[in-house]
């Protein structure tokens, strides 16, 4: 499967990828958790969407360095991620499942990644991280005393301590109540229109949409498309699907349905019918009222394509 | 604060806090305790502080301290995943490791040879508690070594550790006399027989052996540890 590339035509559009990643795969015994993926990431906020289990935080960790790949390579800026230190003075990372130092404060959190980078205020370099996702007094309380979103909001002042050049976020906005959200949105999307490279990993297309213009979208460990958010939206609702759809007269239901704008294509294919539409969401919408006027009930309408489909109506549910 | 001292401090903290560690306190106690016991009875040392020294210091407080220590100070991290809070900025992993060991070898060292001095004192003399410190110290070094490589290696480091006390120190060297070579215990206690000189604690190997040993012991390990640690790989996730 080639994933359908949409062109970026955008007048602000990355003029170079600063992450390249060249034909990589990772497995972890007989699981592929990626599988064959090239893509590059330029400045500016990219969204990296995928269902659960699509293999986000892999790709994540292998971008990191935190991960060899079983087979391609991963370059920042032209260098080597794994088993290149180096990359992490220019290089900042949110991870959403391991644990951090509980029994510190985010100040010290914080003030001590500073110190581990070597900038020459770390104090300051920390004040100045915890004001920017906006911790206030709770920043010198214990880490451990943290909600999720609190937890999150001190991982990810200490990845911007040093003012990266590339920031990773998997799933950043996990546990945060929607104020925190919209700071973060915000935050992430200033750092894109200052030139950094800023990817974070989401499984809701609207949270994408809102913070990002282009969108790199993983499905089982592939990807399955990237480009535009607004197109790629398009090719998500408005590629040719097929439903196997049973009723009590599936011969009026066809004819009826042979009406509707949204529909390329019935076969009466007993027992039911299949039916080829190219527009997801009018489909659905038009499909019931249909029914209703040719005086048919609908007992069964199934997605036939079900491979990609359950992740693509899983993201179209998430835009309604 | 340098790069070393903010490693040391972030280890150490992390290390006092968890309740594994703070389990282990009562041990140099227990060494102690019953030194003064044999002490206060009037029974002859000769009969008893090989019992004591050797049966509980060197077989049981030192390896039981050296191994929580050295599978703490990084393997813990490593398994609970604030290690990438480390691992994420440019810091050299030789740095990392080299810090982490110094901290495991100090707290290691004071948990140990300060109580084994005492001990030695209440049972002899000060000779014998300078002899016992330094092999406690011999030993500290090439078990923390080893079990800080094998909680980098292993994501099983404290069964393996175990496995290495119990059935090889402890079971494998009665049978198979060769065995007491490659036996860190068998180290500390050649070097403390050399330096206190005394009936009391009778080595049987040569303590130049068992420095040379403990030498590239720690040299391997830690060349490992820096090692595997570069190639440190996060958990299989599939999300």
């Amino acid at each position: 499967m080639s994933a359908p590339t949409v062109p970026d035509t955008r007048p602000d559009a990355p003029a170079r990828a600063v992450l390249e990643v060249r034909g990589v795969s990772r497995w972890f015994g007989n699981v592929v958790a990626v599988n064959d993926i090239t893509m590059s990431i330029g400045t500016g906020v990219t969204g990296l969407l995928g269902p659960n289990g699509a293999g986000k935080t892999t790709l994540l960790h292998l971008m990191a360095g935190l991960l060899q790949p079983s087979r391609g390579e991963i370059l920042l800026s032209d260098a080597p991620v794994w088993r290149n230190p180096a990359i992490y003075a220019s290089l900042g990372l949110v991870v959403d499942r391991e644990d951090t130092y509980g029994f510190l404060s985010a100040r010290e959190l914080v003030e001590a990644t500073a110190a581990l980078h070597k900038l020459p205020h770390p104090r300051a370099a920390a004040d100045r991280a915890i004001a920017m996702v906006g911790l206030g007094s709770a920043a010198d309380r214990r880490v451990a005393t943290y909600s999720k979103g609190m937890r999150q909001r001190a991982r990810v002042a200490a990845a911007l301590v040093h003012d990266p050049a590339v920031l990773l976020l998997d799933e950043p906005f996990n546990g945060m109540d929607p104020r925190q959200r919209l700071d973060l949105m915000e935050l992430l999307q200033r750092m894109g229109e200052a030139g950094r490279t800023v990817l974070f990993s989401s499984h809701i297309l609207e949270e994408v949409e809102q913070v990002s213009q282009s969108i790199q979208v993983m499905v089982a460990g592939r990807l399955a498309a990237s480009g535009d958010h607004r197109a790629i939206r398009r090719l998500m609702t408005q590629r040719p699907h097929e439903f196997r759809l049973a009723s009590s007269d599936d011969r009026a239901l066809g004819v009826a349905l042979l009406r509707l704008e949204s529909v390329t294509g019935v076969e009466l294919e007993p027992p039911g019918l299949l039916v080829r539409t190219r527009d997801y969401g009018a489909f659905a919408r038009a499909l019931p009222p249909a029914a209703r006027a040719a005086g048919v009930r609908l007992y069964q309408v199934l997605p036939a394509d079900e491979s990609l489909e359950s992740v693509f109506s899983y993201l179209i549910e998430g835009g309604q | 604060m340098s790069v070393v001292g903010v490693l040391a401090r972030i280890t150490i903290r992390g290390l006092l806090g968890r309740r594994r560690f703070l389990l282990l306190l009562p041990l140099p106690l227990l060494l102690i305790a019953a030194a003064t016991i044999g002490r206060i009875s009037g029974v002859d040392p000769s009969r008893w502080a090989d019992a004591v020294l050797s049966q509980v210091g060197f077989a049981v407080v030192l390896p039981l301290i050296a191994m929580i220590v050295g599978t703490g100070v990084l393997g813990s991290e490593l398994e609970d995943g604030s290690a990438v809070t480390v691992l994420t900025t440019p810091v050299p992993r030789g740095t990392i490791v080299l810090t982490k060991l110094a901290v495991a070898i100090g707290v290691t060292t004071a948990a140990t040879a300060l109580p084994m001095f005492v001990a030695g004192v209440i049972v002899d003399s000060v000779r014998l508690g300078v002899g016992l410190a330094v092999g406690a110290f011999v030993g500290t070094v090439a078990y923390t070594t080893l079990f800080l490589a094998l909680s980098v290696v292993s994501r099983r480091p404290v069964l393996i550790a175990l496995g290495y006390l119990v059935i090889w120190e402890g079971t494998l060297v009665t049978v198979l006399s060769g065995v007491r070579w490659l036996s860190i215990r068998q180290f500390a206690v050649a070097v403390s027989d050399r330096v206190a000189s005394t009936e009391l604690v009778t080595g049987t190997l040569s303590s130049l052996y068992a420095v040379l040993a403990t030498a590239v012991l720690a040299v391997a390990a830690t060349t490992l540890a820096i090692d595997r640690l570069s190639a440190y790989s996060v958990r299989g996730e599939t999300g």
